[in-house]
């Protein structure tokens, strides 16, 4: 297979969630927003957060962007439901300490490990940093989010 | 310029010209279709600016001295060389700037507020690098002269008879128009643009960063007013362009930047300029590199332009069909006069893990919105990516290319 060797980028858990994410959708009902932009490569996401109390208890996106940017966005989704805001920012900031380094050694980054690959490739880690950072933004009441 | 038309162009000994071809990227042979973006540079330009750093170095203009005289007139020498490129009057007609950027914003900036009135238009078209357009925006919030946008057709070629109506009740004057899209590949009409803007009493621009790579380009035959380009796209260093304009209008023009060389005699009261074109150009100028453009453009000279557009058309011809023929790749632009710039999608693939993918396998092309957001939007994407050819691609490059596309569709898919 002539892309072996990049298989630690796309993995196939980043090629599913890059494809078919499960919450890449404009939520019906939400309480927080922002959007996140990458002017160097011109992807877009938009994040909905819904709470349940201090509690996160959905997160959608739309998202226009390139594979490794629809899955973080949509595992983010995913590892962030049931956490309070403060656990999130906790949880972005190691995010974004992973994606730079590369190091997998954080437990509780487990089900985000598969893009620990984008270390690899300076330009591709700001696809990964994205979705968190308008996340952020959302939690926090700004209304967007910048990758520079 | 070459009278006498060659019949090819000799790939494999012109590669051997380009050190950087023989790198390894990723373990793979370089594949290097980002050439729109920069070109890569033959050793006689990384030859002529060693040369003058190890033997011939002093500042320009003002040394009385061997070292600065010698220098002088071996930087001076890109001056004529430019003249002959564009085939302009004479060197007097030929601004020096670090860019083609910077040459635009000289016309925006000195014509735009020295010489066009509020109530005046100025036009560009969709299909603008940002350099083309940032300027005349910054020009209309600054002195409320009017911007308006030519539009393009579904093909990607300038829609004529909208420009003219944008042309026709004379406002407008100033049209500035890229002679070649770095997006789409599209040649302008550019005569027929001149002629057009002339008609109905504007000066016009083109920006030529793309299209002096590919084709000669005669200024007097188009009779354009004002011509932009840069050194690093024409197999030159970076930090170096020209503007060439019509004397008359450079003379009317108010220098952009004050500073040394600029002028002629200064005191406290007041100063007085230089003659032109040294009354755009303050300060010491990249020197090493004008003296490496000096050498890029005798080596396209000697290659000539005949051969140089064959190839391109070859490529191009080749690299369209080879494209076209892979299952969900789009190519953007299908303008009808195109040169070896190509820009497409993938579906299914977004073109930043297209070029991912392709980087690789060695081969690098650009990805995204290509310094022309706007144009994005009309075509309605968000980014595409983009091979773009030069004297050194081979044809066996552009199988490369698509052989490995195919593989890409297949990952993603």
């Amino acid at each position: 297979m002539m892309f072996e060797d990049l298989r630690d980028l796309y993995q196939e858990v980043i090629l599913q969630h890059g494809r078919k994410p499960s919450h890449g959708l404009r939520l019906a009902v939400f309480d927080a927003d922002a959007k996140g932009d990458n002017p160097m490569c011109g992807d877009r996401v938009q994040v909905f957060v819904r709470h349940d109390g201090d509690a996160v208890a959905e997160v959608g996106f739309e998202a226009r962007g390139c594979a490794i940017s629809i899955a973080s966005a949509d595992l983010m989704a995913e590892a962030v439901i049931g956490k309070t805001d403060a656990d999130i920012a906790d949880l972005a900031e190691r995010f974004v300490a992973m994606a730079r380094s590369g190091k997998t050694d954080d437990a509780d980054l487990a089900t985000l490990h598969a893009l620990a690959g984008v270390s690899e490739y300076p330009s591709r880690v700001k696809c990964a940093t994205l979705p968190w950072m308008a996340l952020k933004a959302a939690l926090v009441g700004k209304g967007m989010a910048s990758s520079e | 310029m070459n009278a006498i038309a060659k019949p090819g162009l000799d790939v494999a000994r012109i590669r051997q010209d380009f050190p950087i071809l023989s790198e390894k990227v990723r373990g793979k042979d370089l594949v290097f279709l980002d050439s729109a973006a920069s070109a890569q540079k033959p050793r006689v330009v990384i030859d002529a600016m060693v040369h003058c750093m190890e033997h011939q170095y002093a500042n320009v203009h003002r040394g009385l001295h061997w070292m600065s005289e010698r220098t002088t007139e071996a930087y001076e020498e890109v001056r004529d060389s430019i003249t002959r490129l564009l085939n302009a009057p004479d060197r007097s007609h030929i601004v020096i700037t670090h860019s083609s950027t910077e040459a635009m914003n000289l016309v925006a900036f000195s014509y735009g507020r020295g010489v066009l009135k509020p109530g005046q238009a100025v036009v560009i078209s969709e299909m603008e690098h940002h350099a083309n357009l940032v300027p005349w925006q910054m020009l209309r919030d600054a002195t409320g002269i009017e911007l308006r946008i030519a539009p393009i057709t579904d093909a990607g070629e300038l829609d004529m008879l909208a420009y003219e109506t944008l042309l026709a009740d004379r406002k407008v004057g100033l049209v500035s128009i890229t002679h070649m899209s770095n997006v789409l590949g599209t040649y302008t009409p550019a005569a027929r643009i001149v002629q057009l803007g002339h008609q109905y009493g504007a000066k016009v621009m083109l920006d030529g960063s793309q299209s002096v790579v590919h084709r000669a380009v005669d200024v007097q035959a188009l009779d354009v007013d004002f011509f932009a380009f840069t050194g690093h796209k024409l197999y030159g260093p970076t930090g170096i362009g020209a503007l060439y304009a019509k004397r008359e209008l450079l003379e009317q023009m108010p220098p952009m930047m004050g500073g040394g060389d600029m002028i002629s005699s200064v005191s406290f009261e007041r100063s007085t300029w230089a003659q032109v074109p040294h009354k755009f150009e303050a300060g010491t100028p990249a020197i090493i590199e004008g003296i490496g453009l000096n050498a890029a453009i005798k080596y396209v000279e000697a290659i000539g332009y005949d051969a140089i557009a064959a190839h391109e058309a070859a490529l191009t011809e080749h690299a369209l069909a080879r494209l076209s023929a892979i299952e969900g790749l789009t190519v953007i632009g299908r303008g009808q006069d195109r040169g070896g710039v190509v820009s497409f999608t993938l579906e299914g693939a977004h073109a930043h893990d297209v070029a991912t993918l392709l980087d690789r396998q060695g081969i690098a092309v650009r990805a995204g919105h290509h310094c022309a957001e706007p144009l994005m939007r009309r075509l309605g994407l968000d980014s595409t990516a983009r091979a773009s050819f030069g004297i050194y691609t081979t044809m066996a490059e552009i199988d490369a290319l698509a052989d490995t596309l195919d593989r890409v569709r297949a990952f993603f898919t």
